[in-house]
């Protein structure tokens, strides 16, 4: 799938560049893209040490155990593999509270944290488990308590109620992540049976 | 000063704080785990390379334009306003460009519009999809995203489609 997305959009922007006589600004994009991405890695590179930090310091003074058990019971059905009081189920919770109150950019470092976590206990580490699907799939979804950037444009642009669109956001945001855990749940059960190799293997493991 | 402006450094104050009181050697932890953060990041570094490289020549093809252009009339006829179309196309790739995009929406429709409002849900439901999927299984090296993606756009599809609805349904406009 990375190979496909990453060869496709190449190859794609190249076609419809010269379709449309765009080659000169999609070379250019190329050039500054590559560049984008240190600048996107230096910015990551101070939260992810920042947050890095902060968790391992929660950790032991033995905070996030304690949100991680209010939060797993909940959780647990989407991480089948995960087990309890693992540092996989610390890192989730964390990165699951973040994305509620809108810190994105403690979000990703601990999501990043939870993914190393999971790929410790994955049989198959090119391939992604169960668990890592519905991790993306959580963090795919935009479950937050407050859009808060979203809320602070509308002001700019003269809303009368900039937070007037809350329940929608939280009724929107709610529904398509659950279809995607629906939609998550029935493929991997699909791709199972299609491919019972990896099904093999994961039965060994539960 | 807005309320959301207290989150993050209370909770950085809280947890060294907790972290002093239960007699953790707060510093050296700290510096312990940024270090393992930051060992992650240069893990990372090589997958943005490859994704924003793409993704940014993606953008600048065109392509986005001629698939909007002819999504447009195929989504106006279920009711959803073609001003949004770029918006949700836009969104699963890029977080920044989308942003910008609804920016202008808002400058253009204002925000109490039926169009400002719909854009307004859509930006704050939903996600830069292909990024998220790529830094979070580049930084581990998972290559067979299995059913990931399919089961994302679900969300992405969903939130487009739910975002008119609720306006319509919950704003009344």
């Amino acid at each position: 799938m990375m190979t496909w997305l990453f060869a496709g959009l190449v190859v794609l922007a190249v076609c419809f560049g010269a379709g449309t006589g765009r080659m000169g600004e999609v070379s250019g994009a190329a050039l500054a893209g590559c560049g984008d991405a240190v600048e996107l890695f230096l910015t990551l590179l101070g939260t992810m040490a920042l947050w890095g930090g902060a968790m391992r310091v929660a950790e032991k003074a033995k905070v996030t155990e304690k949100l991680a058990g209010l939060l797993w019971p909940v959780l647990s059905k989407l991480f089948p593999d995960v087990k309890k009081g693992s540092g996989a189920a610390k890192a989730i919770c964390m990165n699951v509270i973040s994305n509620i109150f809108g810190l994105g950019n403690a979000a990703t470092p601990l999501g990043l944290l939870a993914m190393q976590e999971m790929q410790r206990d994955n049989p198959t580490p090119d391939t992604a488990s169960d668990s890592m699907v519905n991790f993306l799939v959580l963090n795919t979804a935009c479950i937050q308590l407050i859009p808060t950037t979203t809320a602070a444009l509308r002001a700019k642009y003269g809303s009368g109620a900039p937070l007037e669109i809350l329940p929608c956001v939280l009724v929107t945001s709610l529904c398509s992540l659950a279809l995607a855990l629906m939609m998550a749940f029935l493929l991997g059960g699909l791709g199972k049976r299609r491919a019972p190799a990896y099904g093999r293997r994961e039965a060994v493991r539960g | 000063m807005k309320p959301t402006d207290f989150i993050i450094p209370c909770v950085l104050a809280a947890v060294l704080l907790l972290g002093a009181v239960k007699r953790v050697n707060v510093f050296d932890t700290f510096v312990e785990g940024a270090r393992e953060g930051i060992g992650t990041a240069v893990k990372i570094l090589p997958a943005l390379v490859a994704l924003m490289t793409a993704v940014g020549m993606f953008r600048a093809s065109g392509a986005l334009e001629l698939l909007t252009g002819a999504l447009e009339p195929v989504l106006a006829s279920i009711g959803i306003p073609p001003e949004v179309v770029p918006l949700a196309m836009l969104r699963p790739v890029t977080g920044s460009g989308a942003m910008a995009l609804f920016d202008g929406i808002l400058r253009e429709h204002g925000a109490d519009s039926f169009v400002g409002r719909v854009a307004s849900v859509l930006q704050g439901s939903t996600e830069t999809t292909f990024y998220t999927v790529a830094v979070y299984y580049g930084s581990v090296g998972i290559k067979r995203t299995r059913h990931t993606v399919p089961s994302a756009m679900t969300a992405d599809v969903a939130g487009l489609l739910l975002s008119v609805l609720t306006v319509r349904m919950m704003l009344g406009s």
